[in-house]
């Protein structure tokens, strides 16, 4: 079980307070959290990666562990603390605009 | 007893505005999708209690929602606007070949006989549909295609298809315009398309003749005679008589002829409206006087609307989609601004009052007039 923390408008259009968790086959990496996201809630396709080249929209990042998983492979492994459910994974939009 | 119901799309979110026919007292229902850019929400003609809302940030992207109870409700539906085959260039601000890249849905216009029938007007320039209620969208690949795009270039805002004008008496012919690639037309829904830009005159490209490139801000139609369009181009304020196949300048006696809106009153087809903007940068009305101007004569001749209007230390603008008129007996016409006013005259213009003062700027304005 994966536990995952949303940015505050994605919470809403999912129609979800707090976490979310989701189950993931194999490894846990950002990719296959995010299939499993999709596929529970998919009214946030498009929103957090795009949908035909998968690529990470550029103002959303991911951090874990307290470190910024943004730039990683999307199919490198997790940290175990998220893997194991005991650290969440964080999708934040960025601190930008007006 | 009719009713009026004012869909209004800001920078922060959506906001229903209704009143009964006598619309001298508005309820307030928003924000909608708090946060959210609204470029545009519109009702389908065949059920008015389907709302179609383009949603976008530039966090999380586009997004589309759908109502089936006239705006209490909402879910949100397709959101994958994906352009057909290889997608090519256009041009770029310093002429370079540029990647087609979707970024927003700028306008949506229902189907006028189906409610799950919507097109989408979007930027980088092209146009979709759905059959579906929005479910899922396909490319109408024939104007992108048609061979202009390449040329076509972005204006300040972006290379947005922001008008789609369904022609009533017709099912098969669709007029679109582009910034800043200019207006064009299909007769045979969308298949194949043409640049419909004869007549237009703009000084700023290299040939101010050439059958792309115009900067058009917006066009209108009475639904009575589609084959007389009105255009507010960047710069001049325009005419057809023959489905834009040649168009005349009617700008006449404005105090400037750039702008952004430009509609037409529900029961007389020769009764047109604009808002006069001062530019090319500044963008707010000319003295600081917020001012509709009305023509009777379908274009050269214009009398100033101010009563209700502030006439003094004014500096808001009215964007492209922010004008629109309702179909009761005594036209109402409404606009919204920048500044987050949204007004509105129940008596064709003669004066206006302002619905809410104080909204997030104002992007769209779209009216139905219920029964």
């Amino acid at each position: 079980m994966i536990r995952v923390v949303l940015p505050a408008h994605l919470r809403l259009l999912a129609r979800v307070a707090g976490e979310v968790q989701v189950e993931v086959e194999g490894r846990a990496t950002i990719a296959s959290v995010l299939d499993a996201i999709e596929a529970r809630y998919p009214m946030l396709c498009g929103t957090i990666r795009d949908h035909v080249t998968l690529k990470r929209r550029p103002f959303v990042r991911f951090f874990a562990c307290e470190q910024d998983w943004s730039h990683e492979s999307p199919d490198a492994p997790l940290p175990d603390a998220v893997a194991s459910g005991a650290e969440p994974l964080l999708l934040v939009g960025a601190i930008a605009g007006g | 007893m009719s009713q009026v119901r004012v869909l209004v799309g800001t920078r922060k979110g959506a906001f229903l505005l209704t009143a009964d026919g006598k619309r001298d007292k508005w309820e307030v229902s928003g924000p909608h999708f708090g946060g959210w850019e609204i470029y545009h929400m519109k009702g389908s003609p065949a059920d008015p209690n389907r709302l179609y809302v383009s949603q976008s940030t530039g966090w999380f992207g586009q997004l589309i929602q759908r109502s089936s109870d006239g705006g209490k409700t909402w879910e949100p539906v397709g959101n994958k606007f994906v352009y057909e085959g290889t997608p090519g260039t256009h041009q770029w601000y310093d002429g370079t070949p540029h990647p087609w890249e979707f970024k927003r849905v700028w306008h949506l216009e229902p189907s006028l006989t189906d409610p799950d029938t919507v097109y989408a007007g979007v930027e980088d320039a092209s146009l979709f549909r759905t059959a579906d209620g929005g479910q899922s969208w396909q490319e109408l690949p024939g104007l992108r295609g048609h061979g202009s795009g390449p040329r076509w270039q972005p204006g300040a805002g972006g290379m947005c298809l922001h008008t789609i004008l369904l022609d009533p008496s017709d099912p098969a012919r669709i007029f679109i315009a582009i910034s800043a690639a200019g207006a064009f037309r299909t007769d045979d829904g969308g298949a194949t398309w043409r640049p419909i830009n004869q007549g237009l005159r703009s000084p700023y490209i290299p040939d101010p003749n050439a059958d792309v490139g115009h900067c058009v801000h917006r066009i209108a139609m009475h639904r009575s005679r589609p084959n007389v369009l009105f255009m507010q181009k960047h710069w001049d304020v325009m005419r057809s008589d023959n489905a834009g196949d040649q168009w005349r300048e009617v700008s006449g006696n404005l105090p400037t002829d750039f702008g952004f809106v430009i509609d037409v009153h529900a029961h007389e087809p020769e009764t047109i409206y604009v808002v006069p903007i001062k530019s090319d940068s500044e963008h707010y009305p000319p003295e600081g006087k917020l001012r509709v101007y009305r023509s009777r004569t379908g274009g050269d001749e214009w009398e100033p609307l101010t009563k209700g209007l502030p006439q003094g230390d004014c500096y808001v603008d009215v964007l492209r989609e922010a004008m629109a008129v309702d179909s009761l007996d005594s036209c109402g016409v409404y606009f919204g601004t920048t500044g987050g006013q949204v007004y509105a005259s129940a008596d064709a213009g003669d004066s206006w009052a302002p619905i809410v003062r104080d909204l997030p700027a104002v992007v769209s304005v779209e009216v139905q007039t219920l029964s």
